[in-house]
């Protein structure tokens, strides 16, 4: 069944297929041609492909099917015309996939099996470890996995992150080239770096969730399509990669934490501290499904990591019907661990809010007290935020009003500095 | 954006092949990071009616079976049209029968 559709409803299906398959056609590609930026070109070959001829010819039947198809045999044709690979077959390894590329090269290759060949999980996994290899930096592994992997134009990105079009678009170009210069594999990393690469691949996607969560910059508090990306993103890893306790962590701690979205934002888009948040607003669905995820990192009978303790300690202001309910003392505990586990800054920070709670201000302000000097967080806004909360409840009004002052000119997001800046004011109001 | 996608009864009679596909369609879309709940109904349930504070109870089935709902998928997506592309696949693999794709409101701001 297929209709005749008009330019338009066509580009919007060709749009909307991409979005949904791009990641396992780029994969299929990749493992292919071994060369992400070629394989995503010979994608986008496809897509345009698909924008002459839908209109025409009507939707395919699959269309999924139909873009992975054509993809594939234009990947064939240029592996076919490939003079490099006669240099290079020397050096291929013994694999199935290199076996494969020469067969295809040489004309030897069973054209029908190539086709048919579904490796697809492993390709959209080994396709998020290229995209966020340790090798690019940072902005550039956000920007290539939301394009490889969410399908994300990189206008979309650029917007999201309030960057600039252009400057998105250099990154994703140098990334693509860096790979292939330094002949990055397209593999799930062995072994003894498996740990490693994860960790990175946990890191992009949690970067992007809380650009989303709490957005550095600009209008908005929330801009829950990143977050929504982020936490789509963190469901598929956890499908792909069920066997990592940290996989399933991230996925609990992101799904607890989007589960507050309508209670973080008041009438008016002010922010809503967690105490003063209405849980009946929390969304029960994605807390289960938190925990679900939560329990799945435990039955993996591996250690805990960073963000397994953290999706715990999200878990335990879950559990709490109210916020004088709150277990305190657990999650203080849990802060214990993890500072154990993984120190940072940020996280002393965070337990020094824990320990003020079970032992009263005094306690975390000492805490606190001692992360001022640090230099990783001079110019973090939550620091001085959290020393003019204790400092008020110590009432210590007038210190706490300059460090709320300070917060406020820390931080870059508006309706959070208008929150900070009311805190001040009523400081000094007392 | 949450979309409840529903079918209705009064179809072909499903065969095991069917449910091995279903199956299938089901798995891909939690690896896809899609599908948030689903379930199957039974065709029989109680009827509410409420007038003037007066609540009627009547045992089902209460509807032509092709108009009540015997299966749902609530599903998260970035757009409409990814919702409605989810549902042509659905239908692919399903082959005759009726069902709606409706978004759900009240999960997000």
């Amino acid at each position: 069944m297929t209709d005749v559709l008009g330019e338009d409803e066509a580009r919007r299906t060709v749009e909307t297929v991409w979005r949904l398959e791009s990641a396992r056609i780029v994969g299929a590609l990749t493992r292919l041609v071994r060369d992400v930026g070629l394989a995503e070109e010979l994608a986008q070959d496809a897509l345009v492909a698909a924008l002459q001829d839908w209109p025409r010819i009507g939707v395919p039947d699959n269309p999924g099917g139909w873009l992975m198809l054509t993809a594939k045999h234009r990947a064939i044709d240029r592996l076919r015309r490939n003079d490099r690979l006669d240099a290079n077959v020397a050096q291929l390894g013994n694999s199935f996939a290199d076996r494969q590329r020469e067969a295809i090269h040489n004309g030897s290759a069973d054209f029908d099996a190539v086709i048919d060949d579904e490796d697809l999980t492993d390709d959209v996994l080994r396709l998020i470890f290229i995209a966020c290899h340790p090798v690019l930096p940072t902005p550039s592994r956000v920007a290539l996995t939301l394009r490889l992997v969410g399908g994300l134009t990189t206008e979309e990105i650029a917007r999201a992150f309030m960057v600039a079009e252009p400057t998105i678009a250099q990154r994703i170009v140098r990334a693509k080239r860096t790979l292939g210069e330094k002949r990055i594999a397209f593999e799930v990393p062995p072994a003894p770096e498996r740990a490693e690469r994860l960790a990175s691949v946990l890191e992009v996607v949690y970067l992007v969730f809380n650009e989303g969560y709490s957005a550095t910059v600009g209008d908005d508090w929330l801009r829950p399509d990143l977050c929504r990306e982020a936490l789509r993103l963190g469901r598929v890893l956890a499908e792909l990669a069920p066997d990592e306790p940290e996989v399933h962590g991230l996925a609990a701690l992101m799904e607890i934490q989007a589960s507050r979205f309508r209670a973080r934002v008041d009438l008016s888009g002010r922010p809503v501290p967690l105490a003063d948040q209405n849980r009946g607003r929390w969304d029960q669905l994605l807390i289960r499904r938190g925990f679900t995820a939560l329990l799945r990192a435990g039955s993996t009978n591996r250690p805990v990591g960073p963000y397994v303790l953290q999706a715990a300690i999200a878990a335990c202001h879950a559990q709490a019907r109210r916020a004088e309910d709150t277990d305190w003392e657990r999650i203080a505990a849990l802060y214990q661990t993890l500072l154990h586990v993984a120190p940072s800054p940020v996280a002393r920070l965070n337990c020094a809010v824990a320990v003020s709670m079970t032992s009263g201000p005094e306690a975390g302000l000492s805490i606190v007290d001692e992360l001022t000097g640090h230099s990783a967080l001079r110019d973090y806004h939550l620091l001085p935020a959290v020393r003019g909360d204790l400092l008020a409840k110590l009432g210590r009004m007038d210190e706490a009003r300059v460090e709320f002052e300070r917060a406020a000119q820390l931080t870059r997001n508006a309706p959070e500095r208008e929150a900070l800046l009311r805190r001040a004011y009523a400081a000094g109001a007392v | 954006m949450r979309f409840l996608m529903t079918t209705n009864g009064g179809g072909p009679a499903p065969t095991p092949e069917l449910f091995a596909e279903m199956g299938r369609f089901v798995e891909e879309l939690t690896k896809a990071g899609v599908l948030l709940a689903g379930g199957g109904l039974d065709p029989k349930g109680t009827h509410f009616s409420a007038r003037s504070g007066q609540v009627t109870l009547t045992d089902g089935p209460y509807t032509e079976a092709k108009e009540s709902i015997v299966s749902f998928a609530l599903i998260e997506v970035r757009t409409e049209d990814e919702a409605i592309e989810l549902a042509k696949h659905f239908w692919r693999v399903v082959g005759d029968g009726e069902g709606d794709v409706r978004r759900v409101y009240g999960a997000e701001d």
